[in-house]
């Protein structure tokens, strides 16, 4: 059967958990640069607030949207300081070359 | 409950936050120059709180007595023994943090303003009752805590210590965040009251999914392995009383909310986590023992890095208390981690202490050599942390490991509390190198710098408490912890 009808939950959670491995694998397959992590870790967030919007529209229960915005907004603050810490490394380092955050090791 | 009720119990919060709004006001007008007057209110503020915190760890109210703002928030005696101590490592950092800055330029106005914000947000980790809550209060420390790591902007190894800390840190956090979604998705509800009657009974995949990704997201908060890498180079990068700071309080705050989470919302399920606590705590125990093993092997050995790894050890043994799911296991860690606060901050401030002749600080380990015969008084507190983090008898470490080893055998754990013993023997080694090191070895004589008096100050209050007269507190300590923790286990 196809048509709007039949699309449930799971492929909403099938959809939300491959674009979570698609940013766990970018975090760490990743040897080039560091902004693709931060992209990464946007991909994860996004994932985790399709879940939960589609959770809440499952539910039939506002929570879940709720807890999306309340993601959202973090999530604006997490990019902020990551891109702020990203500078003054590159100011010190000149790269973000992933390989070259090697600094410290043991 | 009505909304004044609600505002009172979350006093402590509310006073800080308008506290750290105020003085952020300052920071903007007074800049830098401001920074040590910021830094003394900040102590103020902290103090305040703690005393609008301290009615409620003795008030025996639990459950929907202190449950504020429709249950996202408990003011209960378990939120605020983890608050006193979380109050008692930020004042720590406070006091420590003026004079290492000086070297380096200052210290900012921020830095004061950052480890406000940072105890708010583990204040509510603790007082965290919903996971929307959790959330706020975790994103509110994990945020302040990148730039605290990365203070040091003209340094190399701090902005690495910020970017690794960052990158792994909001990792952590999207990975706790799909858990949370899908223990809401399959419980229907966020609150932690809520979670437990949904999920009495045998647990649906997705749920038990949920709280596997949760469990390995707050794993990474307390630094246990297999999510400890990130440990050792953010302890060695970040400069030193931040250091101080992130063993001390993220510690207390991450393991009650975790403690919180498994034993209140994941109650019910115990024998689905069971095995990975006992797995994580004893994989902990191994892998702090051996890295901190090859710190002190190593050519360049550094000491933050080995507490790092001592850090990671001793989360280990505190989670032997979580693996027994009992009131008296939970009382048995919050004895542990009050105690693993003083021997941190005891730690820390002696490593602080050691300064060469231009105040530079000493790190390597073989720069020690013959500490005994320079700093006869720094050796000997250095030495006392170290036997006490072993856990070796006089010393009131042992205390620690001693109420969760029993705890673990009152439920049943012998063989835990067997292999933890067993394990800590290993540790051991590590631990006394370093006295070796200061005591047997050549004088190599680097440490030959000045130390001052809030430092011998917080060094003999913390060394005294981890002293064996730390020994007659333990009734007074030991009230409060089961006091606490029957505040944690109490329905309804």
């Amino acid at each position: 059967m196809i048509g709007p009808s039949s699309i449930g939950i799971e492929h909403y959670i099938v959809v939300s958990s491959i674009l979570f491995v698609l940013g766990v694998l970018g975090i760490f397959l990743n040897r080039k640069n560091v902004i693709i992590i931060l992209m990464a870790i946007e991909l994860i967030l996004l994932a985790v607030n399709l879940n939960f919007v589609a959770f809440s529209a499952f539910l039939h229960d506002l929570t879940g949207q709720i807890f999306a915005m309340f993601v959202l907004t973090v999530a604006a603050g997490e990019a902020a300081i990551g891109l702020a810490i990203l500078v003054i490394y590159f100011r010190r380092r000149g790269t973000i070359a992933v390989d070259d955050v090697n600094r410290m090791k043991g | 409950m009505t909304l004044v009720d609600s505002l009172r119990l979350g006093a402590p919060e509310e006073w800080l936050s308008v506290a750290g709004l105020g003085l952020l006001m300052v920071a903007a007008w007074g800049g830098d120059k401001a920074a040590r007057l910021i830094g003394l209110l900040a102590i103020t503020a902290l103090v305040v709180a703690g005393v609008l915190v301290a009615p409620s760890l003795t008030g025996h109210l639990s459950g929907s007595a202190v449950a504020a703002f429709q249950g996202q928030y408990s003011g209960d005696a378990f939120a605020a023994f983890g608050k006193l101590l979380i109050y008692l490592s930020a004042i720590v950092t406070l006091i420590i943090a003026p004079r290492f800055f000086d070297r380096s330029g200052g210290m900012r106005a921020e830095f004061p303003l950052l480890v406000l914000f940072a105890s708010l947000g583990m204040g509510l980790m603790v007082s965290a009752t919903d996971l929307i809550m959790l959330y706020i209060g975790l994103e509110l420390n994990s945020l302040s805590a990148y730039v605290l790591a990365s203070i040091l902007r003209n340094d190399d190894r701090s902005a690495e210590a910020g970017l690794k800390y960052f990158v792994l840190g909001a990792l952590a956090s999207g990975i706790l965040l799909f858990g949370m979604s899908l223990v809401y998705g399959f419980a229907g509800t966020t609150s932690f009251h809520g979670i437990h009657a949904a999920l009495n009974g045998p647990m649906a995949m997705g749920a038990t999914f949920g709280m596997i990704f949760m469990l390995s997201g707050l794993a990474f908060k307390i630094s246990a392995a297999p999510f400890h890498m990130w440990t050792p180079d953010v302890y060695e990068g970040a400069p030193t009383p931040v250091t101080t700071f992130f063993a001390t309080a993220p510690k207390v705050a991450a393991m009650a909310l975790l403690m919180r989470v498994m034993l209140v919302a994941f109650g019910a399920e115990v024998g689905a986590w069971r095995q990975i606590i006992v797995f994580v705590s004893l994989i902990s125990i191994v892998i702090g023992a051996l890295g901190a093993i090859g710190q002190t092997n190593a050519e360049g050995g550094n000491i933050k890095r080995l507490m790092a790894y001592s850090s990671i050890n001793n989360v280990g043994f505190i989670l032997v208390g979580l693996a027994a799911a009992t009131p008296q296991g939970a009382s048995a860690m919050l004895v542990y981690l009050a105690i693993y606060v003083a021997m941190s901050v005891a730690g820390f401030v002696a490593v602080l202490l050691l300064r060469d002749e231009e105040g530079n600080q000493i790190e390597a380990i073989a720069d020690l050599g013959g500490l005994s015969k320079r700093r006869p008084g720094i050796a000997a507190a250095l030495a006392a942390v170290m036997f006490s983090l072993a856990g070796i008898p006089p010393l009131f470490g042992f205390w620690g490991k001693f109420v969760v080893f029993q705890a673990a055998v009152a439920s049943g754990l012998l063989w835990l509390a067997a292999l933890g013993i067993a394990a800590s023997v290993i540790g051991a080694f590590y631990y006394l190198k370093v006295v070796k090191v200061m005591y047997f070895d050549e004088d190599v004589g680097k440490v030959t710098g000045a130390g001052d008096t809030p430092h011998f100050a917080l060094l003999i209050a913390s060394g005294v408490f981890i002293s064996p007269l730390g020994y007659l507190a333990t009734p007074w300590l030991g009230g409060l912890a089961d006091g606490a923790a029957a505040a944690l286990f109490h329905v309804g």
